[in-house]
């Protein structure tokens, strides 16, 4: 068999032209692999990454400490919404216009973005620890899905 | 009848781990589910800044019980490939030998579960009876049945000798007799196919859109597994992706079926091609630079990101593993199925919430 190849370079790209650049993805048939964040001393770094058959596409934001903000790619991957949720939870990163949005409760950790915020992390309260999934704001519902009412 | 929302999980009876739907629905009809995951999220990807590189791999393998091994060897993948260590060919093929008994369970395991998801005990049984032989001789090679510990950075910890790789051999034999009789009943038996034909089908373009790994995407007909990017010994072996087109429950079991017979013919050929030789290399200096690594789980593709700074702690470790990339597909399957399909539903991505809450 033979092995299919694998690039591992990562372009470093603005938070400006995320949006262009996954879309350019897409339209050529690669699909989401991850997105990850890291911490480091300045900021926040995430990296993107998508793949066509044995090919990889990576892009890394460098985000400031300063109130990282990102928008959401689940416009375009809408399976995205699910890796946006955990870097909002774990990390305090901010992504705007997820396809479908927690509201923070995605991950219940015993402390607030256990991960590295630009705040320091804090104990949640106890009663946002022990929230019920029914109890929890309801998640927004995917595109095309019916709005339903509890009785 | 006015909508209700019927909670689903976490604690449910085909559910081994925590997860939890509110299921929107109207008469017997589920109008839309909405997940609550995160019950027992470990935070073990922190763990990283205060276990070494070297310790981590103990880590990585207790991710999940059932892939654990896999998990090791691809952490130790990434590793080697950060820093250029040149693993021993022995020790490829033992990798290979023992991630594909791995498989081989853990669809048993599987199969084993959608029995009793669907009511079939005996089915159920006899799965999991035939599950205990590979667990033998996973417990015979490596001494543990459940966390191998045998994967290290530079090669494995064990070796398997000649005779024992006869043993496996002639065990697998027989091993396969028993799961052609369980799995004819799983493709053929009109109760089975009555639960799972034409349920929850999930078109080509659709699985593939949704990012679905494994045999839930092959099951849509895309040919797609990591094994196809050589790494280990699968570079030297041949095999092709099994897939199926229907995209139904009934075409993922049916693809987790076959490649119960793939996998024990990549151990033959593996077993019959083994060279002799070292199985590691010492490994010295720690890290630097990084790494996106692939390899196929029996539940589908896992990608792990490592980036190292030269210091014996990981920069970052992060772990996609392939319930995470499957569970969009399952919030797509359930709006409109039978409240009674929910359980198949669920089961048919064969969710590993232990992986998903890394």
């Amino acid at each position: 068999m033979t092995p299919l190849p694998q690039d591992q370079s990562v372009e470093p790209i603005p938070v400006s032209a995320l949006l262009e650049k996954v879309d350019a993805l897409r339209k050529q048939g690669y699909r989401l692999v991850q997105i990850s964040a890291t911490r480091l001393p300045d900021g926040l770094e995430l990296t993107y990454s998508f793949a066509l058959e044995g090919r990889l596409a990576q892009f890394r934001l460098h985000l400031p400490d300063d109130n990282p903000r990102v928008p959401s790619i689940s416009s375009i991957y809408w399976c995205a919404f699910l890796y946006e949720n955990e870097m909002h939870d774990l990390f305090g990163l901010a992504v705007e216009g997820m396809a479908v949005d927690f509201k923070g409760t995605f991950y219940n950790t015993a402390i607030k973005f256990p991960f590295g915020s630009t705040k320091a992390p804090v104990a949640k309260p106890a009663t946002t620890t022990a929230t019920s999934a029914s109890s929890a704001p309801a998640p927004t519902p995917p595109p095309g899905s019916t709005t339903a009412t509890a009785t | 009848m006015p909508r209700t929302i019927i909670p689903f999980g976490p604690q449910h009876p085909v559910l081994p781990e925590p997860v939890h739907l509110d299921l929107v629905v109207e008469d017997e009809k589920v109008l839309e589910a909405r997940p609550s995951i995160g019950f027992i999220h470990r935070g073990l990807e922190k763990l990283v800044e205060k276990k070494d590189y070297v310790e981590f791999v103990y880590i990585a393998e207790r991710i999940c019980g059932i892939c654990s091994f896999i998990h090791g060897q691809t952490y130790c993948q990434a590793i080697e490939t950060i820093m250029n260590v040149a693993v021993p060919p022995r020790a490829l093929y033992l990798r290979t030998i023992w991630g594909e008994l791995s498989r081989i369970h853990s669809h048993l395991l599987w199969l084993g579960l959608m029995a009793d998801a669907m009511g079939f005990e005996s089915l159920f049984m006899h799965s999991w009876r035939v599950r205990e032989r590979v667990l033998k001789i996973i417990e015979r090679t490596t001494g543990g049945r459940v966390i191998f510990g045998t994967c290290k950075i530079g090669g494995v910890r064990r070796d398997i000798s000649g005779d024992a790789l006869k043993q496996m051999l002639a065990d697998l034999k027989q091993i396969e007799k028993d799961a052609r009789d369980i799995t004819r009943v799983f493709l053929n038996d009109s109760s089975v196919k009555d639960r799972l034909c034409g349920v929850g089908v999930l078109p080509r373009q659709e699985a593939y859109d949704l990012g679905c790994v494994g045999p839930m995407l092959r099951a849509s007909g895309v040919v797609q597994d990591m094994r196809q990017l050589g790494y280990a010994a699968f570079k030297d072996l041949d095999f092709a992706p099994i897939t199926r087109t229907d995209g139904d429950s009934y075409a993922r079991c049916a693809v987790r079926c076959e490649e119960l017979f793939q996998s024990m013919d990549i151990i033959r050929q593996a077993a019959m091609k083994i060279p002799e030789g070292e199985i590691a290399v010492k490994v010295a200096g720690n890290p630097n630079g990084e790494v996106l690594t692939r390899t196929e789980q029996p539940r589908g593709e896992v990608a792990y990101c490592l980036k190292a700074n030269g210091s014996k702690n990981l920069q970052r470790f992060r772990v996609r593993t392939p319930t995470f990339a499957n569970l969009p597909a399952m919030l797509k399957l359930l709006p409109g199925c039978e409240l009674a399909d929910v359980p198949v539903l669920v089961l048919t991505i064969d969710p590993c919430i232990s992986c998903t809450e890394r």
